[in-house]
């Protein structure tokens, strides 16, 4: 049963700064999704995410043998968002992600907001973007295109899980890059042959579940912008990166986010420190809080917004 | 998918399991975010949460070295965190000609990846230590009073409950492609990759309008008994004495281990 799976980034693999980063991406794009969830779908689909949910998880199980001993297997956040929607497709990996990290320490809790927009949000956004763009054209093209769309997802997913980890300082990305890539671009494969095939069976079996009304109902066109422009970062960035890694590298410091290599890479508050306190233990605590009560900002702002929906 | 398939909640009397779900959640989390907020090299500050979880340890009766037997499931990631040991600041301790590449480790390098490898050691044990003293039912609904949106934690409240119930129908599937899959002793068995592709991809594709319309049924059956769109609960969880006792007497704790962390 065991295979490592080196998306679920464990805690004390991101420094805390990318951490709450993402946490307020992730907190953004989940209220986004309950509260449109919310207003468009009614109580009947709760349950029914949450069974969906309960498939992912379980069909994350299912594997096959490619060669050497090494076998594919599925993540599934494109086949949920093109299934179900894209806004229900993200709540239901991020329950999905969460229970894993939650119950079985299979990723961090700290680092759940990353873990949640690598293998949830981005996989969603990029599988249902790529499919919302062939709906209703002929059967070949969609499935060739769905597939398409799975295999980048999930090497965008590993991309941006190798960047999170060279941000923390945790890893040198030239060479984490390069392995990450490479493993994915094989694990991507499986996915998108696994996410066409079950594509083909949903549309036999029951093919009212995958009308293009529905999926146009589901998801606008901004999906297809929103999805091609997350893949084409990763396709720009990563031969880039993994080829002239120094240049990413000299990009990031003139941009003034990479300290030239040194320890954890952030330059978010210059230094990881509050200027006029100086390089002090208590400028940088204080700087810790400084994110800290960001991240509360979002929250709060986020959860009034729902507040406001949920009670209508 | 590393994932052994059993609730991981060990029943006790413990005071740690009869604490309010709250007060652990919080106090889990601050402690995983204390250990990320300590700086490289402070093991003194490391050594310090180590006790504290030995001490939670003995406290919820599961035993002192009852966290440290699943605590090597992040083991597998240290992998990634090696390349740190080469970082390029710091004084080089040694050179490893290999030939194609020199690998030099600096001393920086390797107290980078040691402490990495610590935070995680240790907050793998605290998470591991939530769950096995909380149900889960529980835990969710410390979510739900922590104003986590309560769409969510009613999908991750159906996603626990049918999670083993899915995962059997995919262990149930996948020993049906086994059996029919028989080979003699030496002869390949099994089709060629695009058969096995096509059906897993099938079998996929079966265990999701299986679910879909499990969920159709569980509906119906839950509107038939009043259900109107969230889950309640017969356990109100109210904060006692002792959950604030335990919540300040945690915060005092780390506000301590931070001290030791970041003066020296």
């Amino acid at each position: 049963m065991y295979a490592p799976v080196y998306l679920h980034i464990p805690d004390g693999f991101l420094t805390i700064f990318v951490s709450l980063i993402f946490w307020a991406i992730t907190i953004i794009m989940v209220g986004l999704a309950v509260s449109k969830t919310n207003r468009t779908l009614g109580e009947r689909q709760i349950p029914l995410m949450g069974v969906m949910a309960a498939f992912i998880f379980a069909a994350q199980m299912l594997n096959f043998p490619i060669a050497g001993g090494t076998s594919g297997h599925f993540l599934g956040g494109a086949l949920a968002a093109i299934v179900l929607g894209p806004w229900a497709g993200i709540l239901v990996m991020t329950s999905v992600v969460g229970v894993q990290a939650l119950l079985f320490q299979d990723g961090g809790l700290l680092v759940m907001g990353a873990n949640i927009f690598n293998m949830g949000i981005l996989t969603a956004v990029i599988g249902f973007g790529f499919y919302r763009l062939v709906v209703g054209r002929k059967r070949i093209l969609r499935l060739t295109v769905a597939g398409i769309g799975a295999w980048i997802a999930t090497m965008a997913a590993a991309l941006v899980t190798s960047l999170q980890l060279w941000l923390s300082g945790t890893t040198r990305l030239e060479i984490v890059l390069p392995a990450m890539l490479g493993v994915h671009a094989l694990i991507g494969i499986g996915e998108a042959l696994i996410t066409v095939a079950a594509l083909v069976y949903i549309e036999q079996t029951r093919p009212d579940l995958i009308n293009p009304e529905r999926t146009i109902e589901e998801g606008g066109k901004g999906w297809v912008v929103g999805g091609v422009l997350l893949a084409l970062a990763a396709v720009l960035i990563s031969p880039l990166a993994s080829s002239n890694p120094d240049g990413l590298e000299r990009v990031a410091e003139n941009l003034g986010f990479l300290s030239s290599g040194v320890g954890p890479n952030y330059r978010f508050l210059p230094d990881y420190t509050i200027p006029f306190l100086g390089d002090t233990p208590l400028s940088t605590i204080l700087a810790g809080i400084v994110g800290v009560l960001v991240v509360l900002v979002v929250i709060i702002l986020v959860g009034r917004r729902l507040s406001k929906t949920e009670k209508v | 998918m590393h994932v052994d398939l059993t609730d991981q909640y060990h029943h006790l009397d413990s005071r740690i399991h009869e604490l309010d779900p709250r007060v652990k959640v919080l106090v889990a989390v601050a402690f995983i975010l204390s250990n990320a907020l300590l700086p490289d090299g402070s093991w003194i500050a490391f050594a310090l949460s180590w006790l504290i979880l030995l001490a939670a340890n003995e406290l919820s009766d599961l035993g002192l070295g009852f966290t440290l037997k699943r605590s090597l499931i992040a083991l597998p990631f240290a992998l990634v965190a090696v390349s740190a040991i080469f970082s390029p600041i710091g004084e080089p301790l040694t050179v490893w000609d290999l030939g194609f590449v020199k690998l030099i480790p600096t001393d920086a390098g390797l107290i980078r990846f040691l402490s990495i490898m610590l935070r995680s050691w240790l907050s793998v044990q605290m998470a591991i230590l939530l769950v096995a003293t909380t149900q889960f039912p529980d835990l969710i609904h410390a979510l739900e009073h922590l104003h986590l949106p309560r769409t969510l934690t009613t999908i991750i409240a159906f996603l626990f409950r049918y999670l083993f119930v899915l995962s059997n129908e995919v262990f149930r599937v996948l020993r049906a492609r086994e059996a029919r899959s028989a080979g003699l002793p030496g002869v390949k068995s099994g089709g060629n990759l695009s058969w096995r592709i096509k059906t897993t991809g099938s079998m996929a594709g079966q265990l999701f309008t299986r679910s879909y319309e499990r969920s159709d049924r569980i509906y119906q059956a839950m509107v038939s008994r009043g259900y109107t769109g969230h889950i309640r609960t017969l356990n109100p969880h109210k904060m006692v004495r002792e959950d604030w006792l335990v919540l300040s007497a945690a915060a005092v704790i780390i506000v301590l281990i931070q001290l030791v962390g970041w003066i020296r």
